[in-house]
């Protein structure tokens, strides 16, 4: 039974089109994306399904989810926060910034607040040095230059 | 290909051009430090411990990922070649635990020998080092993956050679570590190479845990005793008295360097507790321990009193086809200078019509060696990987190659590598769907089918058959193979006519994958009814199937469970119980007291010299690794004194070798004039419709094949070996309203099986996969007939 909905299936389908048909397997990234979006973490069996759908093996999914930070292998708060922690960002002060932001959540690296709104997650370098330190808000929504102000506002702003 | 010109440590050499500095030199002998690297697999070069120093280049290269190239010159042990491996060396150490002392691999591990040449004698290392959990793989490989170099070998053994990838490598960077997926085990029937090809103890058998250390062990080369094949094996023995363990032994033409888990593991079975020690007779109803005299002289005296009052035609023998043929040879001499041709090996067979029209040895038609330049092939009835799990392996190269693989068989097989084409029908349609195959092919060359064949030809080829058939003509290196399930079939000899005619038309090798370790040497040996060691003659016995349908008085069974191993156990025990005297030659106890009159211990493959010879025909004699356990003596040294016992003449052997000799001087010559698949006519054909309701499919498990693999705890553990179940299609399920994973009661005669039912829409519908050989289907009878199903709690 794959646990994979619909209209993910689609999704995936649609990312499968854009290569070979006997490279199936070039959309794993793609379609572990849309299951975590589905999901909002992946579980065993939703990998299992994964797999199942592209014609893997289970375990040749996994390598794959367990590589890249920005999938999910636990349950994470409704905000996931990713901090980048590497070189030009830590010059910047991510450290710090980093200190303050698990003080202010009460967490630390993954982890959940106790209310499952917010979890903290180290990244390496977003490719983005030059806006330094940088934090990325459920691996879609990048937030440059980061201050403490700017972070009281963003927690603000996600919060309600 | 261009030849290119290279120079490694001052030697020159010529390779092909794509060939690696690695493959040059190996090729000049020259050895070069490496772990991730193997023959075998593809390259990965991850663990740069064969960094070499190439001239002009600017750094140091991994020889084995380095193609190459006209007038390269290649320093492999130069002090800039050196420092580079050394400073490899040092780096692969930081994360290594120093647990020597403690870990199985010592004394044959790569890192411990390659850093007593290239490792520095303390560590600068003063960090703490990384600890890596450990994976539960299954009963067969132990883990410590902190020990684990990541140089993927198990990964890729697994992607290319096993054709399943149950390893992978989760994670990155200093976290990243080898394992399965998330909770799941490593299953593959050749699952134990992996151990072999790992170079550290990371992964290790679990059978041989902490049971010894490699330099205790002597070595002694054998032969793998469990399928046709032969491969190359070496058993360990711990102080002369033990088998410890048993590894492949390298062969390119057998084995390779690779060893199915069934050859590897089934020696857990030869110290099991049911091993028998002693002589057993009874006495007043009771089994009470005896004298190999008093036992020895009471088979006699039974066999000459059955024989002077009911005639030699009162006595059968069924022995096993992985005893050796100097043991097969004895078995038939005594049988046939008692005045019997009743004897047989093919336990399993149910049909025996091609007794009459065969004069030669069947055999693979093809060597092994031979099988990866195939380009199309046609396998019928075969669950390859559990009957021949090395030659998948090499189907699997001949896949790589381009080969297409086409399947005849009573359900989808799953081969682990892309299949071309798969048909699949009951048993009972599996001679229609090959004539199918026959029709089209004909069609396709433009020749008629033979007129003894013409009554198959009535249906028009399906379009899997057409593309099957497409695929042996346009493929000119195609050849045809009958596997286990065809050879157990009903209609073999009409199956195996049809493939005859196929092989004509196309002028394709074909042959029989060889069930058991001496499927060959037995009949060359002569224990068949039809034949006897100089041939064929005019008088046949009964065959196996006979022997029991039409019991005999006193029967000799050599090497056999007769309830798991013969086609019909129920009419086998039947025979048995019901003769008035029966020997069992036998190593274990098992089931024996209930069915023999006299149990005689005898040894297993490794406590005998003897010989097998394999489905390709190659003869491969061994020496016995131990002595017998207890009283066990080996079988052709009962034999030969129960000859002298009964008082007939030339029975004076020595050795095995004597043996040898009396059937022939030159028994490479002997074997290789004697095969041939051939048939002088066609044989009767059987072509009927349906069995009825539920066909059954009794194939043999892949951990049941004998009697010593039935022993192996480890083997039994295993998913492969503790799965038993009944499988149906979700049609015939739902008519019979039975649920996935539910229990059901098989029932065959007058037997019952309780079994867990699961639905597989690889099985067609109208039949059930209920396996033969397994105690838990002991009870059945006909491994062919028909089954009903019932829902059970
Ligand atoms: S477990 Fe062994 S074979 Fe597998 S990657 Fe680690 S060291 Fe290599
Ligand atoms: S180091 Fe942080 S974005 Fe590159
Ligand atoms: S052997 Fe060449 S990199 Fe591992």
């Amino acid at each position: 039974m794959s646990l994979l909905s619909p209209q993910s299936i689609q999704r995936i389908d649609h990312e499968i089109a854009k290569y070979p048909a006997d490279q199936k397997r070039s959309a794993v990234m793609s379609a572990l994306r849309i299951a975590q979006e589905q999901h909002g973490w992946l579980p065993r069996e939703l990998m299992a399904s994964v797999a199942e759908h592209l014609e893997l093996p289970a375990i040749a999914v996994f390598e794959v989810a367990s590589f890249y930070e920005m999938y999910n292998l636990k349950p994470m708060g409704r905000h996931k926060l990713t901090v980048c922690t590497n070189v030009p960002c830590a010059l910047s002060g991510a450290d710090h910034f980093c200190e303050s932001l698990k003080k202010k959540l009460g967490i630390g690296f993954n982890e959940v607040t106790a209310d499952g709104e917010f979890s903290l997650k180290e990244g390496q370098c977003f490719g983005a040095c030059g806006d330094a330190p940088v934090l990325l808000v459920n691996n879609h929504t990048m937030h440059s230059f980061m201050t403490e102000e700017k972070l009281d506002a963003l927690l603000k702003e996600l919060k309600s | 290909m261009a030849l290119l010109n290279i120079e490694v440590d001052g030697q020159t050499t010529q390779v092909e051009s794509g060939r690696t500095v690695m493959d040059a030199a190996r090729q000049l002998g020259i050895k070069i430090p490496h772990f991730c690297y193997h023959r075998k697999l593809s390259i990965a070069a991850n663990c740069r411990m064969c960094l070499v120093q190439v001239e002009k280049a600017p750094k140091p290269l991994p020889a084995c990922a380095t193609p190459a190239a006209e007038g390269m010159k290649v320093s492999t042990h130069s002090e800039y070649a050196v420092n580079a491996q050394k400073a490899v060396m040092e780096f692969l150490l930081v994360n290594h635990p120093l647990d020597c002392p403690i870990c199985d691999q010592g004394g044959e591990c790569k890192l411990q020998d390659m850093s007593v040449g290239y490792g520095g004698g303390a560590s600068r290392f003063k960090e703490e080092k990384r600890v890596v959990a450990n994976k539960d793989l299954g009963p067969l490989i132990a883990t410590d993956m902190t020990r684990c170099i990541l140089c993927t070998r198990c990964v890729r053994f697994g992607q290319e050679i096993a054709g399943i990838m149950e390893l992978g490598v989760g994670g990155r960077g200093e976290h990243s570590e080898i394992l399965a997926f998330v909770d799941q085990t490593v299953d593959s029937e050749i699952s134990g190479n992996a151990i072999d090809l790992c170079p550290v103890g990371a992964l290790t058998s679990k059978p041989f845990r902490y049971s010894a250390r490699s330099w205790e062990l002597t070595q002694h080369d054998s032969i793998g005793a469990h399928d046709g094949l032969g491969s190359n094996v070496v058993v360990q023995v711990k102080q002369n008295t033990k088998v410890m363990r048993v590894l492949p032994n390298n062969n390119d033409d057998v084995n390779e360097c690779w060893l199915s888990d069934r050859d590897r593991f089934s020696y857990e079975g030869l110290n099991s507790a049911d091993r028998l020690t002693t002589p057993l007779i009874k006495e007043n109803g009771q089994w009470v321990e005896a004298t190999w005299v008093e036992a020895l002289q009471i088979v006699a005296d039974a066999f000459n009193k059955i024989k002077d009052v009911q005639g030699a035609d009162a006595l059968g023998a069924l022995v096993s086809p992985n005893s050796t043929l100097e043991e097969l040879y004895l078995a038939q001499k005594l049988l046939r200078d008692l005045g019997s041709h009743h004897i047989d090996h093919r336990v399993r067979q149910s049909d025996f019509s091609l007794d009459a029209v065969q004069t030669n040895i069947p055999w693979l038609g093809l060597p092994v060696a031979q099988w990866p330049e195939l380009k199309s092939c046609l396998i019928i009835g075969s669950s390859l990987r559990a009957e021949q799990p090395l030659l998948a392996v090499r189907l699997r190269e001949a896949v790589r190659n381009g080969a297409q693989i086409n399947l005849i068989n009573p359900f989808v097989d799953d081969l682990a590598m892309p299949v071309a084409h798969q048909l699949v029908g009951t048993p009972s349609q599996l001679p229609g769907l090959l004539a199918e195959v026959l029709q089209a092919v004909a069609a396709l060359q433009n020749v008629t089918v033979s007129a003894a064949l013409q009554p198959l030809m009535s249906h028009a080829p399906s379009a899997v058959a057409q593309g099957i058939a497409e695929s042996l003509v346009n493929n000119s290196s195609c050849a045809l193979f009958l596997g286990c399930l065809a050879q157990h079939h009903e209609a073999y000899g009409t199956l195996y006519a049809v493939t005859v005619e196929l092989a004509r038309i196309l002028k394709a090798p074909f042959g029989v994958l060889g069930e058991a370790a001496n499927s060959v040497g037995a009949v060359l040996a002569g224990a068949v009814p039809h034949r006897g060691p100089l041939g064929t003659h005019n008088a046949p016995g009964l065959d196996a199937q006979a022997m029991l349908s039409s019991p005999r008085k006193a029967y000799l069974v050599m090497g056999l469970e007769p309830e798991l191993d013969c086609a019909n156990p129920a009419a086998a025990l039947a025979a048995l119980k019901g003769a008035d005297f029966v020997v069992a030659l036998s190593a274990f106890r098992g089931q024996t007291p209930n069915w023999a009159s006299v149990i005689l211990p005898v040894a297993p493959f490794t406590e005998t010299a003897g010989t097998f010879i394999s489905m390709e025909g190659r003869v491969q004699s061994f020496k016995g690794a131990v002595a017998p356990q207890g009283q066990a003596r080996p079988a052709w040294k009962v034999l030969r004194v129960l000859g002298n016992l009964l008082e007939l003449q030339g029975y004076d052997f020595e050795s095995v070798d004597d043996i040898r000799a009396e059937l022939s001087h030159d028994l490479k010559a002997l074997t290789k004039n004697s095969l041939g698949n051939e048939l002088a006519a066609a044989p009767a054909l059987k072509v009927r419709a349906s069995l009825g309701t539920i066909e059954r499919i009794g194939e043999v498990p892949v951990y049941q094949t004998d009697a010593l693999v039935r022993r192996s705890p480890s083997l039994q553990a295993s998913r492969l070996g503790s799965t038993v179940e009944v499988q149906i299609n979700s049609a015939l399920a739902s008519r019979l309203n039975l649920k996935c994973g539910q229990n059901v009661r098989v029932r065959q005669g007058q037997g019952v099986a309780h079994l867990v039912l699961r639905v597989n829409d690889a099985v067609p519908d109208g039949s059930a996969r209920v396996p033969v050989g397994h105690p838990l289907t002991a009870q059945l009878n006909d491994a062919n007939g028909v089954v009903s199903l019932e829902g059970a709690s």
